[in-house]
Formats: structure tokens, C-alpha cells, sequence
């Protein structure tokens, strides 16, 4: 066990925990924050998507020994009342169905837009390309990224 | 008061007053309050509407939302009827009480099928009883009253009441006969028909939508289960020790294989204070299995018992006139075999359950498709009476068939008895993809022939697969899950036969998004195209003359689709694709239409081919008729999303078998379509008022032979196997 002090959605944390548990569980079951989820466990699917720092990582990928000073931003983290653009034009375009890869999209798609601000189709696809949806909602995943982008 | 009311007000809702009528899915139209005998128990009524004193109306069913946006549907119907704004309807999740609601599962496309006429009778009467405590209260003749949103006027004397104000009054009145209910007519729906945003999207876009495995309850600890990776396997023994050196792990012990109708694996359990933990101490867990009878199966071993079992006679389904004469006497014959591998559902939340046992109760939390048959199996397991347990059902991330099952709801019961505290049971993904139960394993043998004039005279067909009913019901008739969709192969053809074999094998299998159609719809659509390729005519055309009703054409069975509307969407999907525009070489189009779920479906596929083993799919066209749509932008989300989950299973997904186990473990082995890969979809609804039919599933058969018959067109290449071996860019 080993103490750590994370900085997540701009509050602070003090925690004991084995230094190799991913980000992912640290969220998930000591902090109750669930928004993020779990898909896979090797990087595959992007459904634990946070940013560190701005940049979006696989918290299952992220042991808390590596997290160090950086800031740690959740979905719950992304917007004060929900009104984040891209959660915005998440709605607008309906992209969910399920909904449980979600999270990790609109984490990836906030990251490619702070890049990439006018991303062409090529580009939603190569920076979304991680992120699995078994629900099939790319199509409106392009349209709500693209919509955001616009600033609608 | 009637009993069954007094019921509901004392167990259904802590604080129930205002206007509350029960009512069933299937049969009559009851209502609670006109019912003074005593109900027959169990099973009063499927759902009950709840008008509220502030004029909310709550529908309160057991109906699953896993993404197919059913709660929105659902809520569109009734405020329909009822007269009021969507958004003062809301569907919350019945929980499984034998003694008010009867208990439904979430399946077979059929939410909106089976609800929307009680559904729409239940809004009716709600507006009518408003309409009569407003014409009472004011003492004026009820058909001068008119309703707009919640609101009853009177326009003669300009006075207005909202439901809130009469709902105490209303909830006095006796109940309308159902048979002099007046509904409205489709001209006038606002809602259905028309695009409603759904009520869920804003919680699944900011973390708030809670999952199954989002279950957090207090003193919880968290369960992973070792099962041996071989089918019907078994530990022998095992060493717990460096397993409970892991911090946070509690407790390791076993369980048992459970048999019929929960088929669970067994295996060694490990308890943790978080679910890493339990991770952790399952992978340091020394175990040595007893790999059991199935340890010596194979994918090429089923294969070639598969083609094996399409070259004998099998179990006749259907036979029309003689199709062996037919075949020897044709000018030309066709002959193909098609091979499906198995399939996993690989729902994007693996399967995970929460349950607290307390004394001889037991409190339940599961992300299910059949919360009644959790409750029956965890009873079962727990011996405890049905109404002992009481399970609610969570949000789902991903069902598609698999969450129907009950395997993982008695794991966590076996389990819950033992820890006697909160516990979620959590698979990770590499069990969910190595003890799912898999679409089956398929071979079918199609033979066919044509005359002189290119008209079809023959059609044979013999399937064979690792049938779903062998496992559920050994003694029932093997083909009863097979054989839906090649049964009822639509096409005006004299000799037709099908003909279903078995074949035996320890791997577990169910129903997978569109079920058996998922191949039958394959099977069919490819060969007629193929039939039309022996003809040398146009795939359309073909079909169309094919696809005839007689004046007085009645079907076989309710299953049996209707040829003039599989044919309008064949042609609207023909038409919006430009199908009559030619394409440049190494381009094609291909398309099937396909009955399912009630529903009917055409799909247009256009590729290029990059070269000869390269192929990339430019667009998807659909054309859809289910019927009259409730949400046309779920209708458009739905087939979207079945189109996705079709091509990911042509393009690229197959679960292998290699000594009794599933090779794939992860994404990587069984990797569902990515962004990159999905192509542009065109969804085009027919405008219609016929009663809704499926919409979860039966927009994905059509999907893997338009996209075969495709590569056909653009490259002479029939690919007979799925996932189509082929390279896709």
C-alpha cells in the first residue's frame, strides 16, 4: 500500500492503495465515480477514456503510481451542468443507445477537439478509431463531433 | 376500492394517490378498478398507469431498456392517448412483485409490438376519465369537453381544468367500457410518428445513466469466478494460498456447475474488497481443471460434421410439390453451401449482477433482459420462495439476446448465500467472451434450378446447426430455433423444401440478435441472388416477379411475411439507392430484402473492389416497413445499429473452438466493427399505419447478403463463408 494524492474533476483525493491498481478501479469503486467504465481491461475498447492533463489515456491502461501531479478529468468532470458542447451535441444528433461506451467517447472527442478543432471525417476516424460502440452509433458519433465543431 | 388498487397503494408506491388503472399486454384490456372480483393470483396486471395530483403520469412495466430507447416509446404511446405533454409521462422499472405486476421480459423485438394497443386503450381511458369528472364537475354534456395537453376546456363556458386538479375526482369515477373508448385517429398523432428526442440521452452523455455494474452499495465487496476455459469443465483442485495473500482479497471457495436453464460453469470464487482485488487474486489462484467430456472439440471438427449432416436427409419443415423431380428435369441447376461460425454477443458492459442475501431474503440488482427468471433461478438457488427475492432491473450497456439469460443471476446467488453481504458479481471481458452462449454454428446446403425462360423450379434447403433448443428443451423439437426466415422463404416458387439436422456439441448457445435469422436471411437472399445470376437477370427484377400475392393470399403462419411488403421495400430500397444507375468497374451493388420480427427490411450494399482480395464499402441504403413507426429517429437509430452489428459479424467476428475452449478472449479476437470501418447508412421508413412490428432486430439479416451479393456484382466472387474471407479497407 502506498498513499497518493490525485487531483480529479478539480477536487483532491487522498488515498492508500496498492500502486499498481489502474485509474479505472481507483474511480470506479473508491471514489464511486462510474461514469467512467469498464470494457475491456487491456486498452482495446476506450470506454475507461479520462484526461490527464487534457490528454485522453485508458485509465485501465494508468496505474495510480503514474498518474503524479496531473490533473485527472472524468465525464462527471467535463461540464458543471452538463452543458459541455460536445455532451450538447451528443443529445442533439441522439447519439446513445446503450450508452455505456459513452463516457469514453465524448472524453475522446472533447481531447480530438481541443487538437483538432475543425477535424475532417478522416480525422474523427482516426482519433475516435479506439473507442468500440457494439450499439453501431458511429455515424452519429461523425455528426455530433462535427456539430460540436460548429459550435451548434 | 377495489383489491387489486388497495394492493398497489399499500406495496407499489409510498406516497400512491391520484388515478391508477391496471391493465395486460395480452388479451382484453382489464382495469383495475372495474375489476371487483378478486384477482387470480399471481399475475394481476402487466402494467399500471399512474396519474399523479400534480398531473405526472407514471408507467410502471417491466420492460428492459438496453439501448433500443423502449422507455421513450413507450411514454410516446401513452401520451398519446392520454392527451398530454411527452414529457409528463415517464416509464419507471416494475420490480419483479408476483403479487401486483405480472412480469415481462425484454426480447424478441416486441416491447412496442405487444404494447402499443393496451398502451394506447390505457391513454384513452385516461383522458376519458378526465373528460367525465371535468363535464361533471361542471355539469356540462362530456362532448362538448375537448383535451389539449393535460388540459380539459370547456370552450363554451372558457373554463379549463388540468389532470392534476380532476385526477381525485376522476379516480372516483367508474372505468369506460374499453369496447366504447374512442382512439385517435393516425392524422391526428403528434407524437407517434414523429421524431422524439429520447428521454435517457442526457444521462448517457454525462456519466449519470447508471449501469449494473455502476451498483454501489454500502459494506459492498466484489466477486470474480475462475471457470475452467473448457466447456463443461471443472476444477479438480486448487491453491487459494497465494490468492488470499493479495490485500484486499477475503474469501476464495467454490461453486458448483449449475444444469438446465442456468448452465453456469462453476468454478473457484474470489471475494474482494474491489473488483482489481478480486482480479488480482483470481489471476494468482492455482487451479488444475478436469477439462471434462467437450475437451476435444473443434471448430474444424463441427465444420466437418456440419457438412457432413447438409448431405443427409434431415427433418422435413417444409415441402412444396417435388422438388427432386424439379431439380433433375431443370435446364439449368444451382448449387452452394453456406458456413456460419459461432457468434458472441460482446454487449459492450460484460455481464455483472449485484445481490445481498438477507435471512431468508434476498435483495437483487441486475442489468436483465428477464428479471422474472432471475428471480425464479436465484430462488431456486437460494430455496427460497419467488417472493422472497426481489430483483430491480438497472440500465443495460448492451443486451442483443445475451442478457436473457439466467447464468450469471445464479452465480451470484451461489454466491450472496455465502458472503452473506452485498456483493457484485463482475465477469471481466475475457469471460464474457469465453462462456457467452454464441450464436450456433451453422452449415446450409442450397440446391436450386431454373427453366428455360430463367423462371425459378426448385428450391432445396438443407440446414444444419448446434441448435439452441437441444440445450433448453433436450426432448423438444431440435429445428424449433433454426429454422425461422428459410420456413417462410417468400418467393413464388413450385418445388420448395427445407430440411433441418442437428448437430451435437458441448458448446452453450442462444439467441443472438435476430436469432436464427441472422443465417437464414443469409442462406436465402444469397441463393435467390444466385438463382438470378443462373438466369442471368437483374437481382431486383428477379426477386419482383418472384415476389407475387394472389387476390386471396392468406399466410401459412403469423410468421408468414407479406410478398407486397417485402416487395415495396425491395423497390423503395432499389429505387433510393439508384439501383438502375450503372457503376464503373470494380464497383457493385448488391441488396437482399428480408421479413423478420413482423418487419421488413431491404438493404443495398455498394463496394469497391480495391483489388481482387480488397474490397471497401462505400454506402448502405435501407429501406424499412415496420409498420406504422413510433420513434422514426429510433427506427433510424435501430436500423443503423443492427446494420453495424450485421457487418461487424460478415466482415470480421467468428468464435472459434479449439480443445473444448473459445479462442478469442478479448477485442482483439472478436473486434466489432470501428469507426473507420462503418460506412455511411441511409435509412428510408415506409409511411405506414399497420400495426407496429419489430424494430431491435430485424434490421440486421438483410445486412451480410447485400453486402456478399455486392462483392458478387462488382467482382465475380461468391464468398460463401462468414465471416466473408475477404480483406476490407
Amino acid at each position: 500500500m502506498a498513499a497518493f494524492h490525485l487531483l480529479i474533476n478539480n477536487r483532491p483525493h487522498d488515498l492508500e492503495i496498492e500502486p499498481d491498481t489502474p485509474l479505472l478501479w481507483i474511480l470506479r469503486d473508491s471514489l464511486k465515480l462510474t461514469g467512467t467504465k469498464y470494457g475491456c481491461g487491456l486498452g482495446l475498447c476506450g470506454a475507461c477514456t479520462v484526461h490527464l492533463d487534457g490528454e485522453a489515456v485508458r485509465s485501465c491502461q494508468t496505474p495510480v503510481s503514474s498518474v503524479g501531479e496531473k490533473k485527472i478529468v472524468t465525464i462527471e468532470g467535463l461540464s458543471a451542468n452538463n452543458d459541455h458542447p460536445v455532451q450538447l451535441a451528443w443529445v442533439a444528433e441522439q447519439v446513445p443507445q446503450c450508452g455505456y461506451c459513452q463516457s469514453g467517447q465524448i472524453m475522446q472527442a472533447v481531447a480530438l477537439l481541443a487538437q483538432t478543432p475543425n477535424p475532417t471525417d478522416e480525422q474523427i476516424d482516426s482519433a475516435m478509431g479506439g473507442n468500440l460502440c457494439r450499439c453501431g452509433v458511429y455515424q452519429r458519433i461523425r455528426r455530433a463531433i462535427h456539430r460540436a465543431a460548429k459550435g451548434a | 376500492m377495489p383489491a387489486t388498487r388497495r394492493k398497489f397503494l399499500a406495496i407499489g408506491s409510498a406516497a400512491a394517490s391520484g388515478l391508477i388503472i391496471g391493465f395486460r399486454f395480452d388479451g382484453p384490456l382489464a382495469l383495475a378498478q372495474a375489476a371487483k372480483k378478486p384477482q387470480p393470483n399471481p399475475n394481476p396486471f402487466d402494467a399500471w398507469v399512474h396519474v399523479k395530483p400534480d398531473g405526472q403520469i407514471s408507467l410502471i412495466v417491466a420492460k428492459s431498456e438496453m439501448g433500443q430507447g423502449i422507455r421513450t416509446g413507450l411514454a410516446m404511446i401513452l401520451a398519446e392517448e392520454a392527451d398530454v405533454d411527452f414529457n409528463s409521462v415517464v416509464v419507471e422499472q416494475a420490480d419483479t412483485r408476483p403479487d401486483i405486476y405480472s412480469h415481462l421480459s425484454t426480447g424478441g423485438s416486441s416491447s412496442t409490438r405487444e404494447s402499443y394497443t393496451p398502451l394506447r386503450h390505457a391513454g384513452a381511458t385516461v383522458r376519458t376519465l378526465m373528460i367525465q369528472a371535468a363535464a361533471a364537475k361542471w355539469k356540462v354534456p362530456s362532448s362538448e369537453c375537448e383535451v389539449r395537453k393535460g388540459v380539459v376546456m370547456h370552450q363554451k363556458s372558457s373554463r379549463q381544468a388540468s389532470y392534476g386538479e380532476l385526477v381525485e375526482a376522476a379516480s372516483k369515477l367508474p372505468l369506460p367500457d374499453p369496447k366504447t373508448l374512442s382512439l385517435k385517429a393516425p392524422a391526428k398523432f403528434e407524437l407517434i410518428g414523429h421524431d422524439t428526442p429520447r428521454v435517457d440521452a442526457p444521462a448517457k452523455s454525462n456519466g449519470g445513466a447508471q449501469f449494473g455494474v455502476d451498483v454501489r452499495v454500502p459494506e459492498m465487496l466484489f466477486a470474480v469466478v475462475a471457470r475452467c476455459p473448457t466447456f463443461g469443465g471443472s476444477p479438480s483442485s486448487f491453491d487459494a494460498a497465494k490468492a488470499k495473500a493479495i490485500p484486499g482479497v477475503r474469501d476464495v471457495f467454490e461453486i458448483p456447475a449449475l444444469g438446465l436453464d442456468m448452465f453456469t460453469a462453476g468454478g473457484v470464487v474470489v471475494i474482494a474488497d474491489s473488483t482489481w482485488a478480486a482480479i488480482k487474486g483470481r489471476d494468482a489462484l492455482q487451479i488444475t481443471w478436469d477439462n471434462g467430456p467437450h475437451a476435444s472439440e473443434s471448430t474444424e471438427g463441427l465444420r466437418a460434421a456440419l457438412q457432413a449432416a447438409v448431405h443427409k436427409p434431415g427433418k422435413r419443415v417444409r415441402n412444396d410439390g417435388d422438388v427432386d423431380v424439379a431439380l433433375k428435369s431443370a435446364a439449368k441447376q444451382a448449387e452452394a453451401v453456406y458456413e456460419f461460425p459461432f457468434l458472441a454477443h460482446a454487449t459492450m458492459e460484460p455481464m455483472n449482477i449485484t445481490a445481498h442475501m438477507r435471512g431468508n431474503e434476498c435483495e437483487i440488482w441486475a442489468p436483465t433482459q428477464a428479471p422474472d427468471w432471475v428471480q425464479r433461478t436465484a430462488a431456486g438457488v437460494l430455496n427460497l420462495p419467488a417472493k422472497n427475492v426481489i430483483v430491480h432491473t438497472t440500465l443495460m450497456g448492451g443486451g442483443f439476446g445475451r442478457r436473457a439469460m439466467a447464468d450469471y443471476p445464479a452465480e451470484v446467488a451461489q454466491i450472496a448465500k455465502v458472503v452473506g453481504k452485498p456483493v457484485q458479481l463482475v465477469w471481466t471481458r475475457e469471460d464474457d467472451m469465453t462462456h457467452d452462449f454464441y450464436r450456433p454454428m451453422a452449415c446450409h446446403r442450397m440446391m436450386g434450378a431454373v427453366d428455360a425462360s430463367g423462371h425459378p423450379t426448385a428450391w432445396s434447403h438443407t440446414l444444419a446447426s448446434t441448435a439452441i433448443n437441444v440445450l433448453f428443451d433436450p426432448k423438444g423439437p431440435p429445428e424449433e430455433q433454426e429454422v425461422g426466415g428459410a420456413r417462410e422463404m417468400p418467393y413464388a416458387i413450385p418445388n420448395v423444401r427445407l430440411e433441418y439436422n442437428p448437430v451435437a456439441t458441448g458448446v452453450p448457445r442462444a439467441w443472438w440478435r435476430s436469432v436464427e435469422n441472422s443465417f437464414n436471411g443469409f442462406a436465402v437472399e444469397c441463393f435467390i441472388d444466385e438463382l438470378a445470376a443462373l438466369a442471368k437477370q437483374d437481382p431486383v427484377q428477379f426477386r419482383k416477379k418472384l415476389l407475387t400475392k394472389p387476390p386471396h393470399w392468406k399466410p401459412r403462419s403469423e410468421d408468414d411475411p407479406d410478398p407486397a411488403r417485402l416487395l415495396g421495400v425491395l423497390m423503395l430500397a432499389a429505387e433510393k439507392s439508384g439501383w438502375s444507375r450503372p457503376l464503373p468497374k470494380g464497383k457493385g451493388r448488391g441488396i437482399a430484402a428480408f421479413s423478420s420480427f413482423a418487419s421488413y427490411f431491404a438493404e443495398v450494399v455498394e463496394v469497391t473492389m480495391t483489388n481482387e482480395k480488397e474490397c471497401k464499402i462505400d454506402r448502405v441504403v435501407a429501406a424499412v416497413d415496420c409498420g406504422q413507426p413510433v420513434n422514426p429517429e429510433s427506427v433510424r437509430s435501430q436500423t443503423e445499429g443492427a446494420i453495424i452489428f450485421g457487418l461487424s459479424a460478415a466482415m470480421k467476428n467468428e468464435i472459434t473452438i479449439k480443445n473444448g475452449a473459445v479462442e478469442q478472449t478479448n477485442f482483439d479476437g472478436f473486434e466489432p466493427l470501428r469507426i473507420n470501418e462503418a460506412p455511411p447508412i441511409e435509412v428510408y421508413i415506409v409511411p405506414s399505419h399497420q400495426a407496429p412490428s419489430g424494430m431491435g432486430e430485424p434490421g440486421l439479416p438483410p445486412i451480410a447478403p447485400a453486402l456478399a451479393n455486392a462483392i458478387f456484382a462488382a467482382s465475380g466472387q461468391r464468398l460463401r463463408r462468414l465471416p466473408l474471407q475477404l480483406k476490407f479497407t
